[in-house]
């Protein structure tokens, strides 16, 4: 019997092997390097750049912007995005489930396609011109970013609630307000926290959006760590920022832990639908928020797509065709068609990478039991706390000598791409493993599979689809990739992400054209493999 | 012979012992079942015969070969689980053919042997089915054919027929014994339903607390349980204490012949079809309840300092009425305590 618990703990750790490696050298050794370099000096342990950086006004300055941009983001996306959450929870209308999958587009588009798209919206001399390069054109794309969060999220929740909890109250004597706050709202509470506070992790960390659209005033502390490491080249000091960065960010990782444990088990209800028709009033609200959606949602995109082919003489396909040569008044290195080419060369090793080794590490996990697993699925979620502008920082600082010197390696950017999707793959494929119901592998065993052969015959067949979609997941995160990207594309070999920033930070009216042509092609891009993605699983990914 | 043999089984979960020394015999080509209630350790039983689990102690013997070190795909059991455990990614034929694709059948050879075994189970031509499409009854049957095909010695059912609506369990459980039967496998069937343990098995094994407390045939089972728990399980209602003194059991209900027991106390069981509506019967009680079991009318018969009766209604009784009832000694069986 001990000899097939050893043979078991044997084929685990040969499983962690590969993820814990890869982990070893483009996590744990660049967090590490990050660690040393701010909080040492010459070889002994010194605190001063730390007391330096937090004393200094600008520190306080950024980290007082990064934190209220982020609470009133996160306060703005739940007031405009809860009416949409009682239209897929509660009504029903034809194009409900449609009206809820569109939400979505948003979400799954690059930063920097979110910013180009609202600096499109926000053309100089047009209505909203005087809007640039404010906290408020930040506030909106960060609200156009995260509604299907709260919506969907908030949705799902209010879908599970059972109507009849409201109804009773309703013959108790509640009026329809007072049954909503009474009985409703606390049981949604859970849920709206929790997509509350999954808002406030992605805009306190936001990058990409507030790099394009922010100008030179405007700062979160990610924008600040590029803005040091690129400007001043002060690499302590950078490193001293995005460790503030960090604690913050495992801070408030912790507070949702601990909310979320105290949240308990809601009883899901599978009664009959709650769906209902709206009646009288209903309507308008219904209508304004299905209008006010599409207007949010709708606006930056078409503005977007319209810069794109509005040119000097009329609408026409002039910055498209401008991308395949390196153009007069353009600083780009190489035509910008090369960094399509690049981003999918990139996408593809970062999505494999990031299959294969999230997969183990997903079957590792599974093969764990109680404490170890724990443990074990904490040090693999870590590098979705952190940043991807430290991940870039720490592949800089880190991946330069010998023998890690990986400075002019190819396969530098997909490992960081793989690094950043490997959190989303192991969410994606840990539930659908941990779903495989025990009984059919017992059941397999039973009519003589061995192991080996319930694993093969079993648990890989089930698994195809929720594979497929994590790499679909992991190939659009890396094609819009930008926060760790930027630190390490080298000037010739640029991805599409890195293309558009360098276009926009370049005088002229070609330069920005060939921003939003670029930005167009990256959204359709992106929207392709998700579309893909999710006619072929309908797994979900990565939790959302 | 024993096709299968337990000896000695124990089994504990943590700190919970879930099985303490357990033995049963299955005769070659018969039908145990494992009665119990839930917690009993009868599903854990009978994982260990499967392989599924391993025991602390004792051994598992299948026809005659010590199979307790050997993993689960190495003993040729065939099972059906409570919840039939199909495979979502197959039809019908592919869960069927699955155990001989295991066991290395000929691909060629493989859809005759499902095809029969389909038939057997009355789905012939239900290879191509999705097993989503099927009904809780097919489903059930589809999982019976996957486990009968590759021509298991043995085969073991956990709550086969707990998912399924009344009318249907009956007729499965009548369609079950003929295809062992005609079949001529070793069955042991888990189940908590009295009525299933005695309808699927030739010898019914009542499993309590992780021991065996009684394993005899059905009727025996039923008419004299050799506990209160036991009688209990089995659906009897008029259990009580009484005391064993010369030859004589004394209880609320009265006092009769103790049948050989020694003296002490005891627990004692009446019939309810020993009980009959008498104008000179010695307990007097009223009606409080009646109760439709069957295709029959019971009544709850109360009277001051007795524990309530359950008796077979008379036509004319109604709730409240005061009757009189006479016990026949002969459905009186006295129990150990």
């Amino acid at each position: 019997m001990t000899a097939r618990v050893d043979r078991r703990r044997l084929v685990t750790a040969a499983v962690f092997a590969a993820p814990v490696a890869f982990l070893t050298v483009f996590f744990a050794i660049p967090a590490g390097t990050l660690i040393s370099t701010g909080l040492r000096d010459g070889g002994t342990w010194d605190l001063g750049a730390v007391v330096d950086v937090l004393a200094s006004s600008s520190t306080r300055r950024v980290a007082w912007f990064t934190l209220w941009q982020a609470a009133v983001s996160t306060l703005a996306t739940v007031v405009v995005a809860l009416p949409a959450a009682w239209v897929i929870g509660r009504v029903r209308i034809p194009g409900r489930s449609l009206f809820s999958a569109v939400l979505v587009v948003p979400f799954v588009l690059p930063t920097v396609v979110v910013g180009t798209a609202f600096l499109a919206v926000l053309d100089r001399g047009g209505p909203l011109g005087h809007l640039r390069q404010t906290a408020t054109a930040v506030v909106a794309a960060h609200v156009f970013f995260n509604y299907a969060v709260i919506a969907r999220t908030v949705g799902a929740a209010w879908l599970a609630v059972d109507p009849a909890t409201e109804e009773a109250a309703r013959t108790l004597g509640a009026s329809r307000w007072l049954a909503f706050r009474t009985v409703t709202l606390p049981q949604l509470r859970p849920a709206l926290a929790g997509a509350a506070s999954i808002v406030f992790l992605f805009t306190f960390t936001s990058f990409g959006v507030v790099k394009i659209l922010g100008g030179p005033r405007i700062a979160t502390i990610e924008v600040e760590i590029h803005r040091v490491t690129t400007e001043l080249l002060d690499l302590r000091v950078a490193a001293v920022l995005s460790l503030l960065q960090l604690a913050a960010v495992v801070a408030a990782l912790v507070l949702y832990r601990r909310a979320g444990r105290r949240r308990g088990g809601g009883r899901l209800w599978a009664g009959s639908s709650g769906l209902r028709r709206p009646v009288g009033a209903q309507w308008v609200l219904v209508a304004w928020t299905i209008a006010s959606a599409g207007a949010l949602l709708g606006i930056p995109i078409a503005s977007l797509v319209w810069r794109s082919f509005d040119n000097a003489s009329g609408p026409g396909l002039a910055y498209y065709r401008a991308l395949d040569t390196v153009g007069r008044g353009s600083v780009a290195f190489v035509p910008p068609t090369e960094a399509i080419r690049n981003s999918f060369v990139f996408a593809f090793a970062a999505a494999t990478a990031a299959l294969v080794v999230g997969g183990l590490a997903a079957i590792g996990l599974h093969r764990l039991g109680g404490r170890a697993r724990g443990f074990a699925d904490g040090s693999l979620m870590l590098p979705l706390g952190t940043s991807a502008v430290t991940i870039g920082l720490g592949f800089l600082i880190a991946l330069d000598e010998h023998p890690l010197d990986l400075r002019t390696s190819p396969i530098l950017i997909p490992a960081a791409q793989a690094i950043i999707a490997v959190p989303f793959v192991v969410r994606t494929v840990l539930p659908a493993l941990d779903a495989v119901p025990a009984r059919l592998r017992d059941a397999a065993a039973s009519l003589g599979a061995s192991p080996w052969r319930v694993w093969t015959s079993i648990d890989l067949r089930l698994l195809r689809r929720p594979a497929f979609v994590a790499y679909g997941f992991a190939f659009a995160i890396s094609l819009g990739e930008f926060g760790a990207t930027v630190f390490i594309a080298r000037a010739d070999a640029p991805t599409v992400p890195v293309a558009i920033f360098r276009a926009l930070g370049q005088p002229g009216a070609l330069n920005v054209g060939q921003a939003m042509a670029l930005s167009t092609i990256l959204l359709t891009m992106t929207t392709l493999v998700m579309l893909v993605v999710d006619r072929v699983g309908d797994a979900r990914v990565g939790g959302f | 012979m024993s096709a299968i043999s337990v000896a000695g089984v124990s089994k504990s979960f943590g700190a919970t012992s879930v099985l303490r020394e357990v033995s049963l015999d299955v005769v070659d080509g018969t039908t145990v079942s494992l009665l119990g209630p839930s917690g009993s350790g009868k599903s854990t039983l009978l994982r260990i015969i499967a392989g599924l689990e391993s025991p602390e102690a004792g051994t598992v013997t299948i026809d005659g070969v010590d199979v307790t070190a050997r993993p689960t795909h190495e003993r040729g059991v065939g099972v059906v689980f409570q919840d039939q455990a199909l495979f979502p990614h197959l039809d019908v034929g592919g869960n069927v053919a699955f155990g001989l694709r295991m066991r290395g059948v000929a691909r060629s050879s493989r859809p005759q042997r499902v095809a029969e075994v389909l038939s057997v189970v009355g789905l012939p031509g239900y290879e191509r089915r999705d097993p989503a499409t099927l009904s809780g009854g097919e489903a059930q049957r589809v999982a019976l054919a996957r486990a009968l095909a590759p021509w298991p010695r043995v085969v073991l059912l956990d709550e086969p027929l707990a998912a399924l609506d009344q009318l249907l369990r009956e007729r499965l459980l009548l369609e079950l014994r003929s295809v062992f039967d005609t079949l001529g496998v070793t069955v042991v069937a888990v189940t908590h339903d009295p009525t299933e343990a005695g309808a699927l098995g030739h010898r019914v094994a009542v499993l309590l607390d992780g021991r065996l407390a009684q394993v005899a045939d059905p009727g025996e089972v039923l008419s004299h349980p050799v506990s209160a728990a036991v009688a209990g399980l089995v659906g009897h209602r008029n259990v009580t204490d009484g005391v064993v003194s010369d030859g004589m059991v004394t209880c609320p209900w009265g006092r009769f012949g103790a049948g050989g027991s020694a003296d002490g106390p005891v627990s004692v069981l009446v019939r309810p079809d020993g009980v009959t509506s008498s104008p000179d019967g010695d307990l007097e009680g009223v009606v409080t309840g009646r109760i439709f079991r069957g295709g029959s009318a019971f009544a709850v018969v109360e009277a001051a300092e007795r524990p309530a009766l359950d008796v077979r209604a008379e036509p004319g009784w109604h709730v409240g009425d005061r009757v009189r009832l006479a016990v026949d000694p002969g459905a009186v069986h006295v129990m150990a305590r």
